[in-house]
């Protein structure tokens, strides 16, 4: 039971039932929608970009606790930041979880990040983890059609 | 004194539930005594593929320890040996289904190239520009896929037979949806997500009084139901050999002599021909037609023996234990009140799909599994259905004769663990 108790943190169960960010954003300017299909997990994500910095970001779709908690803290930690630093923040998350489970972490660096650690232990829920992230920068880049995580 | 078997119009004394010991089932089939995460595994996803027992697993390492040749091709002792086990399983199929000749079975990779098979070769020669193929709103996308592909391919036209919000086909609109273009009906027998177990019969004898072929998937409903195609009347039946105990990568497809006869070749090559020159290509006869290039000849002889393995444990049995085991699973999942089920038929096989209020399938799915519980979660390959319902995805239990009662005590406990950590 460790490594559930790893993967659904208290803080993942908590943004899953209550998340941050969550709606539409009728002034977006950039937008993605995502979808796995593997469990059948859709997010959209809505962008307000101004002058390089993401201005405001919200989430809507469904999915499982892992996928909405990821969207979640995503929004909490992109909302503010340049779209660079988003990138950034991206390629963190995405190194994070695709390391190995033994692979030592810099919890002071991931901050915000580190509780999806435990997604390692779990190769069939790396893809709802990464859903948002894949799906923001998709946003970013405007892409129109639906991103697939396969 | 046992149930007398009145279905097949014989006295023969089946024995009584319990007589027959699931756990000596259980003590045939290896895998089940194996842990996962230090606890006793809990195999509840036998819709997606069912364990194989000993006796098949080792007619196959038998085949390959002192059997192993190619078939009808080499006059050496060897390949006479494959040749007669090959052709000993085709007639254990026969059997299996009660098919009127051995032309009529054909060896497959399984119920999804069965499909394809007749999407080819019945499709392409019989179906033109505005005919139309019926299905129903409850496929798994192999029986939806190969008939829009060829609907694209030829201007063919499909149509769906809906179904209402128990899971169960609305036959009267099926009625309606007959017409003088329908020139195939594609339907599933028992559904692999809700469990329904559709009126093959009376879809059979509808379309038929119109003239229209159809086609059974069955690949639900052979570990459950005995199958007899000349009392269904069928036209086609397919069905994949690792969802009744048998190996991945083989199949049959039953297709009635006179329209085998008259359908175009599938995949050209070796064995599906009697001479070949450059000018002209002879066939070779049915049902080796249909069989080209060399087949997965271990996982042939595996299936007859999965079959002759069900056959001597007997339908009566296993429909009388699944019932009970069923029965049992769906009322202690009906007393946690967060479930919902989703597929709620009159007649139902054993198959129970549910959603937990606040938790999604998936998180159901990883905690399960680390109580040793495989249950499988997802849209179960029938998006449709899962739109029809209004849900992403779906929790799925399914079972097979070696489940007991207890299997269900396991997921009820851990759905009680899972949906505390969620509240
Ligand atoms: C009803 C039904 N049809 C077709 C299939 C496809 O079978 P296979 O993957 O063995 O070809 C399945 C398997 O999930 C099924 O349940």
């Amino acid at each position: 039971m460790d490594e559930l108790r790893e993967l659904y943190q208290e803080i993942i169960l908590d943004h899953n039932k209550n998340p941050k960010n969550f709606g539409e954003l009728p002034d977006a300017n950039h937008s993605s929608e995502g979808y796995n299909p593997l469990c059948g997990d859709r997010i959209k994500v809505f962008l307000k970009v101004k002058d390089g910095l993401v201005e405001d970001i919200k989430f809507t779709g469904s999915g499982c606790a892992i996928s909405r908690a990821s969207a979640s803290v995503m929004t909490t930690l992109v909302k503010g930041k340049t779209v660079q630093e988003a990138e950034e923040l991206f390629k963190r998350f995405h190194d994070l979880v695709t390391q190995s489970p033994q692979a030592e972490v810099n919890l002071e660096e991931l901050d915000k990040l580190a509780v999806f650690a435990g997604v390692r232990e779990f190769p069939s829920r790396i893809k709802c983890a990464s859903l948002a992230w894949h799906t923001l920068i998709a946003a970013l880049k405007e892409k129109q059609e639906p991103i697939s995580t396969e | 004194m046992g149930i007398q078997n009145t279905l097949e119009g014989s006295n023969t004394e089946i024995p009584e539930i319990g007589a027959l010991d699931v756990d000596k089932i259980k003590q045939d089939f290896p895998i089940l005594q194996r842990k996962v995460y230090g606890k006793p595994l809990v195999f509840l996803d036998n819709a997606a593929s069912t364990q194989k027992p000993l006796q098949v697993i080792e007619t196959i390492q038998q085949y390959y320890t002192a059997e192993n040749a190619n078939i009808h091709r080499g006059v050496y002792y060897l390949s006479e040996l494959a040749t007669q086990k090959y052709e000993h399983s085709r007639e254990i199929v026969r059997r299996f289904l009660n098919a009127r000749s051995l032309k009529e079975i054909v060896f497959t990779y399984g119920t999804t190239d069965g499909i394809n098979l007749v999407a080819h070769a019945f499709g392409r020669k019989f179906i033109k520009e505005g005919d139309e193929i019926i299905i129903s709103e409850m496929e798994h996308h192999s029986n939806i896929v190969p008939w829009q592909i060829l609907c694209e391919e030829t201007g063919a036209r499909l149509r769906v037979i809906p179904m209402n919000d128990n899971g169960e086909l609305d036959l009267d609109q099926f009625r309606n949806l007959i017409n003088s273009r329908t020139k195939l009906v594609a339907v599933v027998y028992v559904s692999n997500s809700l469990g329904t177990v559709n009126p093959i019969k009376e879809i059979i004898q509808s379309a038929h009084e119109h003239d229209i072929p159809v086609l059974v998937d069955g690949a639900q409903a052979v570990s459950h139901y005995r199958i007899d195609v000349q009392e269904l009347g069928c036209d086609f039946f397919v069905f994949s050999g690792h969802k009744i105990f048998g190996p991945t990568g083989v199949g049959v497809l039953y297709a009635r002599e006179e329209i085998l006869e008259t359908m175009n070749p599938f995949r050209g090559g070796g064995d599906m021909i009697k001479s070949v020159t450059f000018e002209r290509t002879i066939y070779n006869d049915l049902p080796y037609r249909f069989e080209a290039g060399t087949p997965n000849i271990a996982g042939v002889i595996g299936l007859g023996t999965a079959l002759e393995y069900v056959e001597n444990i007997g339908y009566e049995w296993i429909g009388a234990h699944e019932t009970e085991v069923l029965q049992y699973g769906m009322n202690v999942l009906s007393e946690i009140k967060q479930i919902r089920f989703i597929g709620t038929a009159q007649k139902k096989a054993g198959v129970i799909s549910f959603v937990v209020d606040g938790v999604h399938p998936h998180d159901i799915g990883t905690f399960l599994d680390r109580e040793g519980v495989a249950i499988r979660t997802g849209h179960h390959c029938t998006q449709p259905v899962m739109d029809h319902f209004n849900v992403p995805a779906t929790s799925r239990a399914s079972i097979a004769m070696y489940n007991k009662k207890e299997d269900f005590d396991a997921l009820v406990r851990g759905l009680h663990k899972i949906i505390k950590v969620f509240s």
